[in-house]
């Protein structure tokens, strides 16, 4: 196994790279980073809509989320990548649409985490942020959005471990990251697929559960704050909204 | 744009029976790694409650294998690395046994079983230390007042979560067509490959996802309504 490590640890982190394009793991982190970094400011704007008092606003935005969680992440893949390009009128890479597709379907889960923070905000932060004269958005933006992402912490943070699971669904449409990569290593060997699949599993480990530990760590800092009476109190969540992945 | 949608060649006799082999290998596949992922969660969990720090370390390790890992990457374990370690015997048996699919369940089963086990742990902590004493001092062995206490009370806590992972679990199948089983997305993309019909197809794919995530949501919301335990 260590030797398969030692004479494909290029290609395994960068691809081809600098002789072709980038790939293997610098692409799974490059592809996780460009997703979480449009999908969090869209599902943040997703989940004000949901808890908006417009309708207009509210069921559009709910009917895109129970889409978007109804449906597997490899259908809406190859929806974007053989529907696309018909409709736009020009090919897009399969890269872009990749990042695309996990930007619609993070910035949707996101959105659930967002809207249960909000809703978990005692309700008497709005009141006392609207008598204090503070309009609806002045009181979303500076009292109540401010409270919920603090809380919400942990949950956007392991959020952020499944933006990185997700993007190996990059195999299925041949971008070049870790898993495909993998994929490539082992028709190249052919003999060794166990000891192939195990390193490209314990690099995905070693990144996620680095941040998994980081939203432990931090969800323990929370819960001391709190106990340390300087958070308001947040009434416990049973989240049937929350969806990990 | 609907109006040029043209749907007849798709329900012509030998792809509409390929699309219903597909979604029958989706419910088969979804029903045989939720039964193993359902048993093997509830016994994590259940081990875990037992305060043995060795169990307690290893269903730890083994929950934070499979949350951490891509479920792709775990199918491809399974699936490509497995086998070689086993005889050839084994290996031939395998293979003329429908393998993907045996694996495909595997690898959902027991990644599904570490979010379920999680769920249910979470229920048995949110069950206070009472009822356990309760239920030991009114003459209840460790397994009955486990089995007739704890548990019925941590399923209800734990639904919600529990249902959530059922989607995913459910949604999670999709991935089998990349080691090759013939469920609702491969047959999709090999009628799409036979008719061209593009979007036809993966509109029908689509709406028959959606259709079967919403009754399962819907399904999960009606029973944790039901077998809510009413506020004190």
């Amino acid at each position: 196994m260590l030797d398969i490590l030692i004479h494909n640890s290029h290609f395994l982190l960068l691809g081809q790279y600098p002789d072709g394009p980038i790939g293997g793991l610098a692409l799974t982190l490059i592809l996780s980073l460009t997703g979480l970094a449009f999908a969090f400011p869209l599902g943040v704007l997703l989940a004000l809509c949901r808890v908006s008092p417009y309708k207009a606003l509210s069921v559009p935005s709910a009917v895109l989320i129970y889409i978007v969680r109804g449906v597997p992440l490899v259908m809406l893949v190859f929806w974007s990548y053989f529907l696309v390009p018909g409709l736009i009128g020009h090919l897009v890479s399969a890269f872009t649409t990749l990042v695309v597709t996990l930007v619609i379907y993070q910035a949707a889960y996101l959105c659930e985490i967002v809207r249960a923070g909000i809703e978990s905000t005692p309700k008497g932060q709005t009141e006392s942020a609207r008598s204090l004269g503070l309009g609806y958005g002045a009181t979303m933006r500076h009292v109540i959005l401010p409270q919920a992402l603090y809380n919400m912490l942990p949950s956007i943070l392991s959020q952020c471990v499944s933006t990185v699971k997700d993007t190996s669904i990059g195999y299925v449409i041949s971008v070049q990251e870790l898993t495909f990569s993998a994929q490539q290593i082992n028709a190249s060997l052919l003999t060794q697929p166990f000891q192939v699949f195990s390193i490209l599993a314990l690099t995905y480990f070693a990144v996620c559960y680095a941040l998994t530990r980081c939203a432990h760590v931090i969800e323990r800092r929370i819960a001391r704050r709190r106990a340390s009476g300087k958070m308001p109190d947040v009434r416990s969540v049973i989240n049937d909204s929350v969806f990990q992945s | 744009m609907l109006a040029h949608l043209n749907f007849s060649s798709i329900f012509a006799a030998p792809n509409l029976q390929h699309l219903v082999w597909g979604l029958q290998y989706t419910a088969l596949l979804t029903l045989t790694s939720w039964l193993l992922a359902a048993a093997l969660g509830t016994a994590m969990a259940t081990l875990r409650t037992m305060g043995n720090p060795f169990v307690e370390r290893l269903v730890a390790g083994y929950v934070a294998y499979h949350q951490n890992v891509p479920m792709l990457a775990q199918l491809f374990l399974w699936y490509f690395g497995f086998p070689t370690l086993l005889p050839d015997s084994a290996q031939t048996w395998i293979n003329a046994h429908g393998g993907e699919f045996i694996f495909a369940s595997l690898a959902l089963g027991l990644c599904m079983a570490a979010y379920y086990s999680e769920d249910i742990r979470s229920g048995l902590r949110a069950v206070p230390h009472g009822q356990h004493e309760a239920a030991r001092s009114l003459g209840l062995s460790y397994a009955k007042s486990m089995r007739y206490v704890i548990l019925p009370q941590s399923f209800r806590i734990a639904m919600p979560p529990f249902i959530n992972h059922t989607v995913v679990l459910f949604k999670n199948t999709s991935l089998a067509m990349a080691i090759g089983v013939a469920e609702l997305t491969y047959t999709v993309r090999d009628i799409e490959n036979q008719t061209f019909k593009t979007f036809e197809i993966y509109l029908i794919g689509t709406v028959v996802y959606l259709a079967i995530s919403l009754s399962l949501m819907g399904a999960g919301a009606a029973i944790t309504r039901r077998t809510r335990i009413a506020a004190k």
